[in-house]
């Protein structure tokens, strides 16, 4: 058990700086997650804490080690990769062993620990087939297996279930979920998938660019999403943003959209009167509203999906979508009005993204 | 009739009908022609008599014959363990990052594109008595203070068109095993480092294992072109000093041509099929592909 912390890491690759100083703590135990879409850094800053990747600037300490210059099999660490990496040639039972083999661990102990390590993931079966003949979710499995068996301080996951199908990638999610709660070993995993992110982590890490965006508990950056980078990523459907000016009178602040329809925001909303924001509303966060309150839209696509109702509309020239637990059916280019739950919006700078909520 | 064109199995019949055609006339005839030959007593200008076994029994008897075979396999088995490990230890240099990759490549396989004869007679200058490069140079340095004798001793002869022959063949082996290293995801190594694996470990347990079939190819083919060797050695020594460097090819070239005993030389190529065969089905049976490279369930 460790906890590990990252603090100001920088990463080159020749000249092109690809993570821009980086700090995360994540604690002992914790089940942490770095998100971002493609290209963010959340990998090489994965592969950095397992030694595969230099570290241009900065520390990485892993349960209270420095291991900047310690190579990866020193470190305690055990990786399950994208595409499983396990090794052909080796029965499901030797890709298990191969550590414990290198370490000279003695007969017993390997047959004990191999066979603990199935039969926690259910793959007492299979332990004497090659990986070519498991499935994908089976081969998954037997990655984790391999990671598990070496009992280490920390668990890295790089999007391990990107090359799953969705049924199995969400059956996978709540078994990589349920198996943390049970070892409670520190992990850290890496994913594009906000939904991922939102139901596995203690902890969310949202990169963009080299740069920790935000970071805080799954439903902290749902409530309070630090700027508009985080606020379009996490949640789906994504908040809708609308283009809007401040507007205050006396200790009443209100937003003004384009058309000049008027919407209040939340009291601890700062800004001065005037200010170009950008006013967000989650889809879940607008409801039908009568004649005289709320935002007219024009209705442009109706997705039932059964549980709830996705309806697609535009305000002003925007698109916006909103999101029903009831069923309503709507015609194309029917005129509704949908009102935020005020409490709930959401208020940015324009020119800096930053959120305006205090 | 255009139905007719237009069945399947017909057609496919025609368009094989022009490799077949080649293969026929230019291998199968040959090879019938050769292991026929090896039972007359076929002589330049004059057609040969069925004689049954007695090419056979009589090279048993003969010492050159079977001095070539020696020489054959000692020839084989040296050059091809040796251009084994070199071709290994180069593939895995070409394939680190190094600058100048593609360059340093291309230079490699520079022996194997020169024409055989053309290098044989560059090593014939390298190896010979009084002009020798190699003699020169280790004579300057101070190592020798003789000529070496490359060609005119049996045993220096013998070396001396092995190492030739592994100069010319080592490209081949590093580059079909370069291909080999390059199927192997580098993620494999990642994950035995991960392990725990020492960079003797990840070659011993990872690179090795997942090798084989192409060694197997390549090994193959890599023995098959050495026990046949024949440019070389004529260009070189002709099977001299003393017949110690005679391959089977080279003395049933030598028997069958300038010596104009075609049945005798065909004979003695004859023989040389059991060898073959051996090799081919060596590595059909002993390397064939492992239960691990196949699909799901079989």
């Amino acid at each position: 058990m460790a906890s590990v912390h990252i603090r100001n890491v920088h990463k080159y690759f020749g000249g092109t700086h690809v993570i821009r100083g980086v700090d995360i703590d994540i604690a002992d135990g914790e089940f942490a997650v770095l998100v971002g879409p493609s290209g963010c850094g959340k990998s090489t800053l994965l592969r950095m804490v397992a030694g595969l990747e230099e570290i241009s600037g900065g520390e990485i300490e892993i349960g209270g080690r420095v291991v900047n210059a310690i190579p990866p099999k020193e470190r305690d660490i055990a990786m399950v990769f994208q595409n499983y990496a396990l090794y052909p040639h080796m029965k499901v039972r030797d890709n298990m062993a191969f550590s414990l083999l290198l370490a000279k661990r003695p007969r017993s102990e390997i047959d004990s620990r191999v066979a603990k390590a199935a039969s926690i993931l259910g793959l007492g079966e299979l332990l004497d087939r090659y990986p070519r003949q498991l499935s994908g979710g089976q081969r998954q499995r037997v990655a984790m297996g391999r990671a598990i068996v070496r009992d280490p301080q920390v668990f890295l996951f790089d999007e391990p279930l990107s090359n799953l199908d969705a049924k199995l990638r969400v059956a996978m999610r709540t078994e990589i979920k349920e198996l943390h709660q049970r070892l409670k070993t520190t992990s850290v995993y890496v994913t594009h998938d906000q939904i991922e992110a939102m139901t596995m982590a203690d902890q969310i890490v949202v990169m963009r660019d080299g740069v920790v965006e935000q970071r805080g508990k799954p439903l902290e950056l749902y409530d309070h999403p630090a700027n508009l980078f985080v606020a379009g990523f996490i949640g789906s459907p994504a908040m809708n943003f609308l283009p809007a000016k401040l507007r205050r009178a006396g200790d009443r602040a209100e937003v003004e959209l384009a058309d000049g329809a008027r919407v209040p925001v939340p009291r601890d909303a700062a800004g001065e009167d005037g200010l170009p924001v950008i006013f967000g509303a989650r889809p879940e966060h607008l409801s039908l509203a009568g004649a005289e309150s709320g935002l007219a839209a024009e209705v442009v696509v109706v997705e039932p999906t059964g549980a709830d109702t996705q309806v697609f509309a535009k305000i002003g020239g925007t698109d916006v979508t909103a999101v029903f637990r009831e069923r309503h059916e709507f015609r194309a280019g029917e005129p509704i009005r949908l009102a935020p739950d005020h409490e709930r919006t959401h208020l940015f700078d324009a020119a800096s993204g930053k959120s305006l909520r205090t | 009739m255009n139905r007719f064109f237009d069945n399947r199995n017909v057609l496919g019949l025609i368009f094989m009908l022009p490799a077949a055609a080649l293969l026929l006339v230019f291998l199968t005839y040959p090879l019938a022609l050769g292991t026929w030959l090896g039972f007359t007593d076929a002589r330049i200008g004059r057609a040969g008599h069925w004689i049954g076994l007695e090419n056979f029994s009589m090279l048993v008897q003969d010492s050159v014959a079977r001095l070539s075979l020696f020489n054959t396999l000692f020839y084989t088995v040296v050059a091809s363990t040796i251009k084994f490990a070199l071709g290994l230890w180069l593939a895995l240099l070409l394939n680190r990052n190094l600058p100048f990759k593609s360059f340093f490549r291309a230079i490699v396989l520079l022996p194997f594109i020169v024409p055989t004869a053309l290098s044989a007679i560059a090593f014939w200058w390298i190896y010979d008595a009084q002009f020798s490069v190699v003699s020169w140079a280790l004579e300057r340095m101070g190592l020798i203070h003789r000529y070496i004798d490359f060609l005119g001793d049996p045993w220096n002869a013998r070396l001396s068109t092995i190492a030739a022959n592994i100069w010319r063949g080592v490209p081949f082996v590093a580059i079909c095993l370069l291909a080999g290293l390059q199927t192997i995801p580098p993620s494999l190594y990642e994950a035995a480092a991960l392990d725990g694996a020492t960079p003797w470990q990840r070659f011993r347990h990872v690179t090795l294992p997942l090798l084989t079939p192409i060694i197997a190819v390549v090994m193959t083919f890599s023995v098959l072109f050495t026990f046949t060797d024949f440019q070389l050695i004529y260009v070189l020594t002709r099977g001299g000093p003393l017949n110690a460097t005679h391959l089977m090819a080279t003395l049933s070239f030598q028997r069958a041509i300038p010596g104009g005993n075609l049945g005798e030389g065909a004979a003695l190529a004859t023989l040389m099929i059991p060898f073959l065969l051996a090799a081919i089905l060596f590595s059909y049976f002993g390397l064939q592909r492992r239960k691990w490279q196949q699909g799901a369930r079989d």
